[in-house]
């Protein structure tokens, strides 16, 4: 895949005195969905204003599709899609109006007949003279993504597309992401809640204070970094962890039934056979087995804990 | 040049004065007759003429020169501060869109509704008063440089504003003043000598005399210096905006 992205080493202070992005390297990739995971604060929203010309960095650079951002700021910005985190709408127009402007001011004619489809994609269709005020929290953050997508982007960001929005409709925001990534639209998403990074993106980047501490393929990270427990329940209470046993590092729970042991998924051999067979050797009757994965955001609350941990050390 | 975007920021900001256009409208209409009842009724009745015009007459240019000042720094500081103050100025920004395209669409809208607006008064006026208009080219020049001009200051209003009181301070605490103390209701050889030095300081009373010297041949200074004042302020405006959007100053940062 061809990289449509290219950010190098840029920084960003705020007020001379807040670092918000810190010399930041990132290569996004033409077609997939990238999601930026990190704390508040962490410099995500600031990263994606920098890219779509809406806040000044200080140094680095950033291309789109080889192009400088600043140098060829006409070019690049057709393509780039952004829907912003808060609900930022004017309250007194209409749906089809705004959508229909902001179409215009990125330098495309009317084009009433994809804006319709866009509305009717998004559900929007039957409220499109509706005044924005009108609409609940749900519609208006559909409205941002038509506004997004009216003048037919490449590349779209969303900041926090899903923030305070109820289940049934985070859901419904997925199926639309899946869609337009399926169309060929390059999708780069921050968000907080890293059950949707899981669900949608193909890779991940985990940014904290400023700096990029990881960028690696969803499937991937959570092989490497992830940890896989199997807890073995007894038939009856195990008094002692025999020498053979030993090996394994059980924890034993308060009623000595039950054993947890735990290991890394990106170990090629596990030594679950022979944990079985040593079990079955020192006489102990298994009840049941039951198995359990670490999800991503153990994964990223664990590696922002290790950053900060850093952080305070240096 | 993106004429698209330019469009669409122009046809957006005046849609907002066609949604208020009651309100747009009516004030500066009630304004104008209110000012021919108080000063050319009223108070004009005692002075009657001015350089040989009638004083109801005299006032018309410094009305409309009041009204069109006040009414292109609201607009575009508004029209400027309000995404701000909403934050929808985020896809502006994000829009393939040079600071002078950006500024080209909010004041040409600006300009534009103090343009009709200032029509809207010589149409009023001309119920009260016989309105002569000796050189129509040059008064609609003023006309025209001047909204343009002010609308550009009021722009520069709302990109430095606060809150929407920050955005009445200098059309409240400035402006006005100047307008009025310019030669709006009176010329300034009426003023004793020293009153007079110092209204030759206030670059209102330039653009005043030189929009009433457009009606009746009548002015205060010469018509090259106020022509030359308000290239002045034209191009002092321009430069500001330039530098302040190179910087991002309070917009990118």
């Amino acid at each position: 895949m061809s990289t449509v992205l290219k950010i190098n080493n840029v920084t960003k202070t705020y007020n001379k005195k807040l670092k918000a992005l810190d010399k930041i390297n990132l290569q996004i990739k033409k077609g997939e969905i990238f999601a930026l995971l990190g704390p508040n604060g962490a410099g995500k929203s600031t990263l994606i204003n920098s890219i779509c010309g809406i806040v000044n960095f200080d140094s680095g650079s950033i291309k789109i599709n080889d192009l400088d951002i600043i140098q060829n700021y006409r070019e690049t910005r057709k393509v780039v899609g952004i829907v912003p985190q808060e609900l930022y709408l004017e309250a007194f127009e209409t749906i089809w109006n705004n959508v229909n402007y902001s179409r215009g001011l990125f330098g495309k004619p009317p084009n009433y007949q994809y804006v319709e489809s866009v509305l009717k994609e998004l559900s929007l269709w039957d409220k499109k003279d509706s005044k924005l005020k009108e609409l609940s929290g749900g519609m208006k953050r559909r409205v941002l993504i038509a506004k997004a997508l009216s003048h037919e982007p490449k590349i779209l960001f969303l900041d926090e597309p899903t923030a305070s929005v109820d289940v049934e409709l985070r859901k419904d925001m997925w199926n639309v992401v899946k869609k337009l990534n399926h169309k060929g639209v390059t999708i780069i998403l921050t968000t907080h809640y890293i059950e949707e990074a899981e669900e949608l993106s193909d890779r991940v980047a985990i940014i904290n204070d400023g700096k990029i501490i990881l960028v690696d393929e969803k499937q991937k990270l959570m092989k490497k970094l992830g940890q896989k427990t199997i807890k073995i329940e007894l038939e009856n209470s195990i008094e002692n962890i025999t020498t053979k046993l030993s090996k394994y590092k059980f924890d034993i729970d308060e009623s000595k039934k039950i054993l947890t042991h735990s290991f890394n998924l990106s170990k090629e051999n596990t030594d679950i056979t022979e944990m079985l067979n040593d079990l079955k050797n020192e006489g102990l009757k298994l009840k049941d087995i039951n198995t359990d994965q670490s999800s991503l955001e153990e994964i990223f609350i664990k590696l922002i804990k290790e950053n900060n941990n850093e952080l305070v050390r240096n | 040049m993106n004429w698209y975007g330019i469009k669409s920021i122009f046809i957006h900001e005046l849609d907002r004065f066609r949604r208020t256009i009651f309100q747009s409208l009516a004030s500066p209409i009630i304004t104008t007759s209110l000012y021919f009842v108080v000063f050319g009724s009223a108070i004009g009745s005692r002075i009657t003429e001015i350089d040989g015009i009638n004083y109801g007459s005299y006032i018309v240019p410094g009305m409309i020169m009041l009204t069109i000042l006040t009414q292109a720094i609201s607009n575009a500081s508004f029209a400027f501060y309000f995404p701000r103050f909403t934050n929808t100025i985020y896809e502006i920004l994000a829009a393939p869109l040079s600071s002078f395209e950006i500024v080209l669409g909010f004041v040409g809208a600006a300009a534009t509704k103090s343009i009709i607006i200032g029509c809207v008064i010589i149409i009023t006026a001309g119920f009260f008063v016989d309105i002569e208009i000796e050189h129509p080219f040059l008064m609609i020049f003023f006309l025209i440089l001047t909204s343009i001009t002010f609308a550009l200051f009021g722009f520069i209003i709302g990109m430095y504003a606060d809150n929407f009181e920050g955005l009445q301070i200098i059309p409240i605490l400035v402006i006005t003043p100047l307008v009025f103390l310019g030669g709006s209701f009176y010329s300034i050889n009426m003023l004793p000598e020293f009153w007079q030095k110092v209204s030759l300081l206030n670059p209102v009373l330039y653009l005043i005399s030189g929009f009433r010297y457009s009606f009746y041949e009548v002015s205060d200074v010469s018509l090259f210096t106020s022509i030359l004042t308000i290239f002045v302020i034209l191009i002092s405006c321009i430069s500001f905006i330039t530098i302040t959007f190179a910087r991002g100053y309070k917009i990118k940062n």
